[in-house]
């Protein structure tokens, strides 16, 4: 069963009293529920980028195995085991997800040409979620949120910006910090950048690099099935659910460039502001337009996304 | 008392009168099999048609000219779209209405094919896959002219009397098969096949011999777009409409797996990914109902299969069912004219 791919809803306004008073309110309810999208899209983002540093390679399977992750923490959830437990044994099944899939079928055409791992990961894509469809069905089914979703009070007016918006944005920065004291401070973090800069030359020196490959796949594949268990409470649980929000974490990974996290992080921000304002004024059908456009504008613009340094394509 | 005079019995080396004779000899056969299927399977031939030519296009482009796209499913939608809206419109002859469909599908190309022309891998794919995810959203937003998720009902071909509607149908397709099948033919064969597959293997080496990168691969994109609007309003005539549903992320991923099966770069190879799309969902139909499945996992089913095989042969086969195909006879055919008469050359060359 094919679900029509879902955009996120557009936050409910509380409208006030007068109309420059409700314009600025909007704007400000577009704003945070914009953050708020964006932190999930920045998670997505962190994924894609993990994996195209360390193997050139962009995986377009990242949504479909977050949604796989995600389904899984919703079935222990309906058995009634604790909404933590059920996010430690998604983001465990991620990892596992992304080590087998690197060890299984994109280590062989790692070597290829670029289409050959492109094909492979679409492959993939669209098995898994078909193999979803049959485990747990098409129809879409809600996810508990744990912290409430009513927004925040501040004064009298009540914002689009709910407790469990906090956690979401808490949890992107948590493993965006996560990120730079692994690859600053740590010695397996070292090893990750070494071999995604010059395998040759890590091999030499003693570094594992197919290891070091399969843990960042696992590691990246973590960040995405978070992103999905952030996102499923937003959006409805389906199959097709991460679709979109795949579409966006790309276009936010390339708006950084698809080589530096903290891009990826400001490119979902970036992302889920633009698409919360295209929604908000010009209609949310057109959310998933407005990612195309951004996409080709930046990269009409900056071909390799704005936070690398121009470089020549290599040939 | 040998058969060795089959052996000697070649295609003429021109190319188009090759392809013509393929193509004569290709559309007679299969106008006598529409004679003799029954009405259903004729509708099956059509439905294998549309398919053929939505690859034909695809894999010009991904083969032949390297570049991936994964939004042919959606210029398929403009194509049924604009042939809808001509043809609910207006009393111009369905041929009409086709050509619309190549000219609009063919616009669209050129419209996503420049920023493309400056994208290379996985960059393109994810832009194509924006523009497929994306391009639905159109429908719905401005559904008074598209009819929203409704989307537009499209009134079959009127056949002449005493023709099967659906036979009428699947002769109306299959020339338009044979038409694309020739004219790509002849375009991989001239200079502009020859740019494209130079752009393909070295892009340097490309500019450095006069050929414009850019715009070859935007022409590329426009031709493979034409085909894949033609093959969506020949896709929305079969089907009697179009509807945002029909033409999703799936179907384009679909189309890909079906070039890949075919083997990317091969016309031939066409059919074979054209005769799967039609048959899987089917097969995935029955298997569905074997394992007592409930209704609408077929399609994931379907899904699960294309899925598994794109995996499978890029690590496999990449050269697909048609590559397997090319080597094993040129391998037979090659031992049974070493046998026979061992002077003579090999001029087995790439299959068109």
């Amino acid at each position: 069963m094919i679900v029509p791919i879902s955009s996120p809803p557009t936050p409910t306004f509380v409208v006030t009293s007068s109309g420059s008073e409700a314009a600025v309110s909007r704007f400000l309810d577009l704003t945070l529920g914009g953050v708020t999208y964006g932190a999930i899209y920045a998670a997505v983002a962190l994924a894609l980028v993990l994996i195209w540093r360390a193997t050139r390679i962009l995986n377009f399977a990242q949504g479909a195995m977050a949604m796989f992750s995600t389904y899984i923490a919703s079935s222990l959830v309906e058995r009634h085991v604790s909404y933590w437990v059920a996010l430690v044994v998604a983001l465990a099944s991620g990892a596992l997800i992304g080590a087998v899939v690197e060890r299984v079928v994109v280590r062989p055409v790692e070597r290829r040409p670029p289409l050959n791992a492109v094909i492979v990961t679409l492959g993939l894509l669209v098995a898994i979620e078909a193999l979803a469809g049959i485990i747990w069905g098409g129809s879409l089914r809600s996810f508990p949120s744990y912290f409430s979703q009513v927004g925040l009070v501040v004064g009298r007016t009540r914002l689009a910006f709910s407790h469990f918006d906090v956690y979401v944005v808490c949890a992107v920065i948590v493993v965006l910090l996560g990120f730079v004291i692994l690859f600053r401070f740590t010695d397996v973090g070292l090893r990750m950048r070494a071999s995604a800069f010059s395998p040759e030359v890590s091999r030499l020196l003693g570094v594992r690099v197919g290891r070091t490959l399969t843990l960042g796949w696992a590691l990246a594949s973590m960040v995405g099935a978070l992103a999905g268990v952030l996102a499923a409470p937003k959006l409805f649980l389906g199959p097709n659910f991460m679709d979109a929000v795949f579409i966006y974490g790309f276009t936010a990974a390339v708006i950084g460039g698809l080589e530096s996290p903290l891009g990826a992080v400001i490119g979902g921000i970036v992302t889920g502001l633009s698409l919360s304002y295209v929604g908000g004024y010009l209609g949310s059908s057109l959310d998933a337009l407005g990612a195309l456009v951004i996409v080709m504008i930046v990269l009409m613009v900056r071909p390799r996304g704005i936070f690398t340094p121009i470089a020549e394509r290599r040939v | 008392m040998s058969v060795a005079w089959i052996w000697r019995l070649r295609l003429p080396n021109q190319p188009m009168l090759r392809h013509l004779t393929l193509a004569i000899s290709g559309g007679a056969l299969l106008f006598v099999l529409t004679t003799v299927l029954s009405s259903f399977n004729d509708y099956q031939v059509a439905q294998i048609g549309v398919y053929a030519v939505a690859l034909a296009g695809l894999t010009l482009l991904t083969g032949a000219n390297g570049q991936i796209s994964l939004g042919n499913g959606a210029f398929m939608a403009v194509g049924a779209y604009g042939a809808g809206l001509l043809l609910a419109h207006t009393d111009v002859p369905i041929a009409v209405a086709l050509l619309l469909a190549v000219a609009v599908g063919a616009v669209a190309g050129v419209v996503i094919g420049i920023p493309a022309s400056r994208l290379r891998g996985p960059y393109l794919a994810g832009m194509t896959l924006a523009l497929a995810v994306g391009l639905p959203s159109m429908v719905t937003k401005f559904s008074s002219v598209f009819g929203g998720d409704q989307g537009l009902s499209i009134a079959p071909p009127t056949p002449p009397n005493g023709v099967d509607p659906e036979r009428w149908l699947a002769w109306i397709v299959l020339l338009c098969v044979v038409i694309v099948l020739v004219l790509l033919g002849n375009l991989m064969r001239s200079r502009f096949g020859r740019a494209f597959r130079a752009v393909r293997d070295d892009e340097v080496a490309a500019s450095l011999v006069g050929i414009s990168v850019a715009r070859t691969q935007v022409l590329a994109f426009a031709v493979s777009a034409g085909c894949a609007g033609l093959a969506g309003g020949l896709f929305g005539l079969t089907i009697g409409g179009a509807n945002p549903d029909a033409f999703n992320v799936q179907l384009s991923i679909s189309l890909l797996a079906g070039v890949v099966l075919g083997g990317t770069g091969s016309l031939f190879g066409v059919w074979w990914g054209a005769v799967l799309l039609v048959y899987v969902p089917q097969w995935a139909t029955s298997v569905a109902g074997t394992l007592n499945l409930q209704t609408g996992q077929s399609s994931n089913l379907a899904l699960l299969f294309y899925g598994v095989v794109l995996v499978v042969v890029m690590l496999a086969a990449p050269g697909g069912l048609q590559g397997g195909i090319r080597r094993l006879t040129t391998l037979f055919v090659d031992k049974v004219r070493a046998g026979i008469q061992p002077s003579l050359p090999s001029t087995e060359g790439e299959h068109t």
